[in-house]
């Protein structure tokens, strides 16, 4: 009798909350994607606070000596300085060194993410809103795009453009926008058919206003998921064009060309310049993908029941 | 007439993250050879499930949790797989709604007719084609040597179910569950194919159990009718004596809501509310709360004792006394 | 099937016209190769022999007429470093990508569809959640990280296998191969399993998916009903439905794998075009990345092509519906 009571109060309590609240609860349930959270968290405050909280300002000439230069990890320098991580071929603070990449990392990711959902989801609800032509055009250009790999077209786009931050993320944001166009425009073209759009226009309500009011917010699920993957997918692209000398300038690298850097003395066996900043890749990378891929079990109609 | 398939307390039980669901609770019944029995419920009312649970193809989280399912005298509970996958298909067929899913589109007629075949005997392929020739031939397949090459996607909503009814019956099975096989067809289809398993079954003295929710579908078909509510069997008996004397207000309301016995420029007899979560039934007898003779001791106790009474039983401490209309 | 083929094989064509201006038009934009082809000290005068020799003092129009009157007759200009037509520069080193991007493609996905497919059977289980938690670490592996790794374990460490470099190889039809050669299978292990390693998790995500989805449908459960063994239903019901979406994505990732190729052959030195085409970019080599381009174009229509074509004779449906169109 208790027990059942019990019960039937806390289902009637679940049942007052709001649809977010019930979505972080179900989103708790899964015990690696909390984890991964609280790791994506962490990092990106460590990358937030890297000129405060590391060791030293690696690009700082002053602060670094090149007599430190290939300390192995736990070596103390001769200032008595310990490096954690070891030092790279400059004397650079491998732990510092990694802390200003994150940084760099994360924000070219982020930004030119945020940059192709604006233009993505844009271009794909005018596509699935006005349908016809301007949908044919935009779509031909989006299976074109998708049609060849990004890592293509990124490489060619820097190849002819050069180096430099705003160049990275602009060639990032160009292999990305036809993602979110795409998911934007098969959403929307089934949210477009059901009955509160129609009632949003016999309302004659301003065509912005069911666009952006109406219509936008009933696609959200996917595009949250798509640009949570896409997130990883930018810090994973951007990292390898920097591999590759097309990627970042060398005066503020990202994780992606301490690597590059640290590949030459694999061979002579001195792993700590390369392996610990891909360490530090994969756990962002890994981090950020298994709270997408949660967020798509969640987001997931079809899996629901 | 003797006794094909016992079933005695049978109760199916899904274990959710949200609890346990009782989709078949304490059911029991039984059919004769060559017999058909109407097992008539709403969608969740637990009848798919006991289909599934005498074919011992009920997929977790759900098992059988107690009871027993007894096929010519041998207990079907328990069995390992292997000795239980020589029954399916074999001594107990089933088919399904959906004729349009229920087919592997990527596969040829003949390839999965003749799997099952296979399945149970030994058999050379010439040997076996020519039976699944014959068996579409038999339900009515014109040009089936043809046809045996196609794929299911070539054929119309009504013909697929025929070449399902064909694959079920290739063994000759003694017993067949039909689940809600005319559901999914248009209604002219749906006489065709009723009419085509109630010649088949009259053939080969196969028994049926056909579960529907449209007790005019199994009026004309059934020997026998058990009406099931939230998991459980409510009332069984001769379906003539149910449909025109039913002792249960749910069997009298299902009744009562068939267009048939509603006049026109009335407005349509039904059920109020809605049938109760399994997670969370109420005490006593499950019905109690949309229940029109409800009294007091309806909502106590655990749940309401069955009534036997002239080879007819119904679970209601205060059953309805008229006639149906 | 041949008026689709046309229509494809058009498409193709105009894909093709339409990269060439694209590329041409972007590829002219890269620096001056000027000054990475001459030594700094280089007076005026060979300054303008050399624009003269490269044709770089006429002006665009006539360049890019030039280009494509060329290109009709497959020659796509000499390399600026190497002095050799561009286009043979790359067919030479075509063969070393294939051959790595295909042994990739199949190391996916023998290790995939296994792996998916009994994660996607006990998707509740420790197992099945093992291998989809493994696939998101092998599918947010940075490539190129990954290729280090295994170099500073296998190579620097353990000293199994060389650290990079193509190898030996032997010849056939004039081609050398290094499939044929037992060295050359320890120099390619490496770079394939790096190349492999993505397309792996994309496969086992694949067949999870497929396999979940082929167990909710009617089909499985009606195959089970027949009394068919579990391996008949895993290996031809549920397989046959998920190898039809992942040889069409595998198909189509052929591409992507020549793309990426890029990545790995540097990483280890392997000689293919894609580090041709890195080294080129370094040197603003301008004929041969437009050769790359091109070539690389050519072989994405052409897979796609044989992709469709291949999904058309795998795919029953598709297969009826345009012979009936």
């Amino acid at each position: 009798m208790s027990v059942s009571a019990a019960s039937s109060t806390t289902r009637s309590a679940i049942k007052i909350e709001t649809p977010l609240h019930m979505f972080w609860a179900d989103f708790c349930a899964n015990r690696i994607a909390l984890i991964a959270l609280a790791v994506v968290s962490v990092l990106a405050l460590i990358s937030v606070l890297s000129p405060w909280i590391a060791p030293q300002n690696p690009y700082d000439l002053t602060q670094i000596s090149i007599f430190d230069n290939m300390l192995k990890p736990l070596q103390r320098s001769q200032e008595g300085k310990l490096f954690v991580l070891g030092s790279d071929e400059q004397g650079r603070d491998m732990l510092s060194a990694m802390m200003y990449g994150l940084k760099m990392s994360l924000f070219v990711a982020i930004t030119a993410t945020t940059a192709a959902l604006c233009v993505g989801v844009s271009l794909g609800i005018i596509a699935a809103y006005f349908g016809g032509r301007v949908d044919a055009v935009l779509m031909r250009l989006v299976d074109l795009q998708l049609s060849f790999p990004a890592i293509l077209i990124a490489l060619i786009l820097l190849a002819v453009l050069g180096k430099g931050v705003d160049k990275v993320i602009f060639a990032l944001m160009l292999v990305q926008w036809a993602y979110y166009a795409r998911t934007v425009r098969g959403n929307a073209m089934v949210e477009r058919r059901r009955e509160y759009i129609e009632a949003a226009q016999c309302l004659a309500l301003p065509r912005h206003r069911i666009i952006f009011r109406h219509l936008l917010p009933n696609c959200l699920g996917p595009l949250i998921v798509v640009a949570t993957v896409q997130v990883a997918h930018a810090i994973s692209l951007e990292a390898t064009l920097s591999f590759l000398g097309v990627g970042v300038p060398i005066t503020e690298p990202s994780l992606g060309l301490l690597i590059s850097n640290g590949y030459k003395y694999i061979l002579s066996g001195k792993y700590w310049v390369s392996i610990y900043p891909g360490l530090l890749l994969l756990l962002t990378i890994v981090s950020i993908n298994l709270v997408g891929d949660h967020l798509r079990d969640l987001l997931n109609p079809r899996l629901k029941a | 007439m003797s006794v094909l398939l016992d079933v005695q307390n049978l109760s199916t039980h899904f274990f959710t993250r949200a609890g346990r669901v009782p989709a078949v609770n304490d059911v029991s019944f039984s059919i004769g050879a060559g017999q058909v029995l109407g097992l008539v419920g709403e969608s969740g009312s637990g009848k798919t499930v006991t289909g599934l649970s005498i074919m011992g193809i009920v997929d977790p989280p759900g098992r059988i949790v107690s009871g027993s399912i007894k096929l010519d005298g041998q207990e079907l509970v328990g069995l390992d797989e292997a000795h239980w996958r020589k029954i399916r298909g074999n001594r107990i067929a089933m088919i399904f709604q959906d004729p349009m899913m229920t087919l592997n589109p990527v596969l040829r007629i003949e390839t999965q007719m003749i799997e099952t075949i296979k399945a149970h005997e030994a058999i050379s392929d010439d040997a076996a084609r020519q039976r699944c020739r014959e068996a579409l031939g038999n339900v009515g397949i014109p040009s089936p040597e043809e046809r045996l090459s196609a794929y299911p996607h070539q054929f119309s909503g009504g013909m697929r179910q025929r070449v399902v009814i064909a694959i079920a019956m290739l063994l000759r099975p003694s017993l067949i569950i039909a689940d809600e096989p005319t559901t999914a067809l248009d209604v002219t289809i749906q006489a065709q194919i009723i009419a085509q398993v109630q010649k088949l079954a009259a053939e080969t003295g196969t028994a049926i159990v056909w579960v529907t929710h449209d007790l005019a579908v199994v009026s004309g078909l059934s020997d026998r009718l058990a009406v099931m509510y939230a998991g459980r069997i409510i009332e069984e008996g001769a379906t003539e004596q149910v449909l025109n004397f039913p002792r249960h207000p749910y069997t009298r309301g299902l009744l009562d809501s068939l267009p048939i016995n509603n006049q026109r420029g009335q407005p349509l007899n039904q059920i109020p509310g809605a049938t109760p979560s399994l997670l969370a039934l109420p005490k006593g007898c499950a019905f109690a709360p949309r229940c029109a003779l409800r009294q007091e001791d309806c909502e106590q106790g655990s749940i309401v004792e069955t009534f036997h009474k002239e080879g007819r039983r119904w679970t209601c401490l205060h059953p309805v006394q008229d006639r149906a209309r | 099937m041949l008026a689709f083929i046309l229509r494809r094989l058009g498409q193709s064509a105009f894909l093709l016209i339409a990269m060439a201006v694209l590329v041409f038009v972007s590829i002219f934009a890269i620096g001056d190769p000027i000054e990475v082809l001459l030594p700094a000290d280089a007076d005026q005068n060979e300054r303008e022999a050399a624009i003269r020799h490269l044709g770089l003092d006429q002006p665009l129009w006539m360049q890019f007429a030039h280009f494509v009157w060329n290109l009709l007759h497959g020659d796509l200009g000499k390399s600026f470093v190497f002095g050799s037509d561009s286009l043979s520069l790359i067919l030479g080193r075509l063969p070393a990508t294939l051959e790595l991007a295909l042994v990739a493609l199949i190391l996916a996905a023998l290790i995939g569809i296994p792996l998916g497919l009994i994660a996607g059977l006990k998707s509740q289980t420790w197992i099945g959640r093992l291998i989809m938690t493994t696939s998101i670490v092998g599918f947010s592996l940075p490539n190129f990280w990954f290729g280090i790794v295994m170099i500073l374990v296998f190579a620097v460490q353990l000293q199994w296998l060389p650290s990079g470099g193509r190898g030996p190889t032997d010849t056939l039809f004039g081609i050398e191969f290094s499939l044929l050669n037992p060295q050359g299978w320890v120099n390619l292990i490496m770079p394939a399993a790096t190349l492999a390693i993505y397309k792996v998790s994309l496969v086992i995500r694949l067949a999870y998916a497929g396999t979940r989805e082929a167990l909710l449908q009617d089909y499985v459960r009606f195959a089970r009903a027949k009394g068919l063994s579990s391996s008949r239903i895993i290996g031809v019901h549920i397989l046959k439905n998920i190898l039809i979406p992942i040889v069409t994505v595998l198909g189509l990732e052929l591409g992507s794998m020549i793309a990426f190729a890029v990545v790995t052959e540097s990483v280890f030195a392997w000689p293919g075009m894609g580090k041709l085409l890195i080294d080129s970019i370094a040197r603003l080599d301008r004929p041969v990345i437009v050769a790359y381009l091109m070539l690389v174009v050519t072989l994405f229509a052409l897979i796609n092509l044989c992709v469709d074509i291949l999904y058309s004779v795998l795919d029953p449906r598709v297969r009826l519906s345009e012979g009936q169109s």
